[in-house]
Parts: C-alpha cells; sequence; structure tokens
C-alpha cells in the first residue's frame, strides 16, 4: 500500500532550444484553451438581432453578468478590462474543474497561477504608469513617508506572491486530500474484502463508491469556482485601485 | 556519518517540521469562524441582504485564507519535495 502524490508529471520533451518540457500542465492548459474558444465560438456563432435562440441568450446572460461584475467593482471607467477579467475566470474556472474528468487541475501547479498573479502585477503597474506617470509611480512608493519605501517594495511583491500561493495551495491540497482518501478507502475495502480467497474480489474498492463524490463537490467545484471568483477580484480591486 | 542515517534524520525533521507548519491553520480557522458568525448575526440582522453578505462574507474568507495556505505550501513542500535531503 503506497500513496504517491507527485506534481505535474513530464509528458514529453521537444528537442529544440537546449529541450522544452512539456508537462501535464501545458497539456491540460491548451485542452481548457481549445475548450474555452470553442465554447466562445460555438455561443456567438449565428447572432440575430430578432427572436434569439438559447445559444444566443445564454452569451448574453454571461456577458452581461462579466459587465455588471466589472462595472460594479471598478465602476463605468474600466470596462475595458473585461475581455481579460472573462478570460481569467474562464481559464481559471475550467482549468480547475477539468480534474472533474480524471485530468490533473491546470491551476494545481504554481506555474499556472504564478503566470496570472505576474500578469495582474504588469496590469496594475501599467494602469499606475497610464495614470500618474513615471514620476508619479515611482514617488506612489514614498507614501505616505520616504522611510517606509522599503516596505511599500516588499509589499508590492508579497501582493502576488500571496495570490499565486493561495490559488495554487487550494487547488493543491483539494488534490492531496483527494488522493489520501482514495488511497484510505481502498486500504478499508481490503480490509473489509480481503478475508475472500478470490483475488480479484478481495481487490475491489468497495468503499471508494460515493464518498469520494461528497469530497469532490467541495473540492472541484466549490473551491474552484470560488477561487476563479477570488483571484478576479483581486484582480480588479488592485487595477482600479492603481488607477486612482 | 553514515548517508542513509543522516537521511533518515533530515526526513525526519522534514516531517516535524511540515506538522508544525500545519499549526499556522489555527489562526485562519478562528478568523473564518468569527466571520462566518458575524454574517449570520447580519443575515438574522437583515434577512433581504443574504447575497451581497455571503459573496462578500466568502470573499473575506477566501482572503484571510492566505496565511493557513502559506502553511500549507511549506508543508507540503517539506513533505513532497525534500529540499534539504539534497544538501546531505
Amino acid at each position: 500500500m503506497s500513496v504517491e502524490i507527485t506534481g505535474p508529471r513530464i509528458l514529453f520533451e521537444i528537442p529544440i532550444l537546449g529541450g522544452i518540457r512539456i508537462t501535464e500542465t501545458i497539456f491540460n492548459g491548451w485542452i481548457v484553451i481549445l475548450l474555452v474558444s470553442f465554447l466562445a465560438w460555438f455561443l456567438t456563432r449565428n447572432m440575430v438581432t430578432k427572436n434569439p435562440g438559447k445559444r444566443q441568450l445564454a452569451a448574453e446572460k454571461i456577458y452581461s453578468m462579466l459587465m455588471n461584475l466589472v462595472e460594479g467593482v471598478m465602476g463605468k471607467k474600466w470596462t475595458g478590462f473585461a475581455p481579460y477579467i472573462g478570460a481569467l475566470f474562464a481559464y481559471s474556472m475550467f482549468g480547475s474543474l477539468l480534474s472533474l474528468t480524471g485530468l490533473r487541475s491546470v491551476t494545481g501547479d504554481l506555474s499556472t497561477t504564478g503566470a496570472m498573479a505576474i500578469l495582474t502585477t504588469i496590469m496594475v503597474i501599467a494602469t499606475n504608469i497610464r495614470t500618474n506617470g513615471v514620476f508619479g509611480w515611482l514617488k506612489s512608493y514614498t507614501q505616505p513617508v520616504a522611510l517606509i519605501t522599503p516596505i511599500n517594495i516588499i509589499s508590492e511583491i508579497a501582493n502576488p506572491v500571496s495570490m499565486a500561493f493561495r490559488h495554487f495551495g487550494n487547488i493543491a491540497a483539494g488534490i492531496v486530500i483527494t488522493s489520501l482518501m482514495y488511497a484510505a478507502l481502498a486500504a478499508a475495502s481490503n480490509l473489509i474484502l480481503g478475508w475472500i480467497p478470490v483475488e480479484f474480489i478481495a481487490n475491489i474498492p468497495i468503499l471508494q463508491v460515493g464518498l469520494p463524490a461528497v469530497l469532490s463537490i467541495y473540492f472541484d467545484l466549490f473551491t474552484g469556482f470560488l477561487q476563479a471568483y477570488i483571484i478576479c477580484m483581486l484582480t480588479m480591486v488592485n487595477v482600479s485601485g492603481a488607477g486612482e | 556519518m553514515d548517508t542513509t542515517l543522516a537521511k533518515a534524520i533530515v526526513m525526519a525533521g522534514s516531517a516535524i517540521g511540515a506538522g508544525l507548519a500545519m499549526i499556522a491553520g489555527i489562526g485562519p480557522g478562528i478568523g473564518q469562524g468569527y466571520a462566518a458568525g458575524k454574517a449570520a448575526e447580519a443575515v438574522g440582522r437583515q434577512p433581504e441582504a443574504k447575497g451581497d453578505i455571503t459573496s462578500t462574507m466568502l470573499f473575506g474568507c477566501a482572503v484571510a485564507e492566505s496565511t493557513g495556505i502559506y502553511g500549507l505550501v511549506v508543508a507540503m513542500i517539506l513533505l513532497f519535495v525534500n529540499p534539504f535531503v539534497g544538501q546531505i
């Protein structure tokens, strides 16, 4: 009986530029990208102005929900960010929900969430420079007194780190706990059925039916959705805060 | 010293460290419980604002969780990556 918990496996290696490693994360990430692109194409084709079909109603509903969220949090001035927020939300949510299909979650890898957090930081700095100018951006580190500049710089670095760790930690904890649970249930059902001399029957993990589904509702559906919401919310709050 | 013994000691230390790191779970537990209690009070006082209260509480909980998540990440790195074994 052994439990094996690893990071994303390396699937294969492209032998150019000293070997580019294609991990499960990259592979599944492209699955998510294709899925989201296909959904976007599928929902928005053949759009009409009168008597819209079910597909168009769904697309309009998603669009108005996204616009309401962005307008409510960032204000009317920043609705230009809505496409990015929508893409971030869709990628993060589908990336977490991918574990329902048995593939590894894309967001259960620090590289993915780290990339999201770095993108957010770049947008925050860009918005700050666009609003206040380069000098104003540099000056914002010395507020309220020049003495606490190091603390401001540390908090500027700590922000994306905490964002990346929060999303990664939640999803990775789900992966670890789910695999521990599966191993424990296999051991327990082996204990129950172990007295049967036929090896095939004794190895049926009978307790794995049902109980993991309850865990999956929390760790896959609830956490995946909540973390996507949180990362979008933090991005919106930080970006609109930088543009004031 | 024997390398195997040294490795065993380092791995034991990593396991104990992971357990100690998870003590960080106390803080977010108390904080989230407090937030949930306050949210329950707010819903009791103003039931029509339930949706807003719930989303605000979930957002606050998820942000308050980060210190616990740091502890979890440290514990997972100690358990599954074994960064100190390579230094023997």
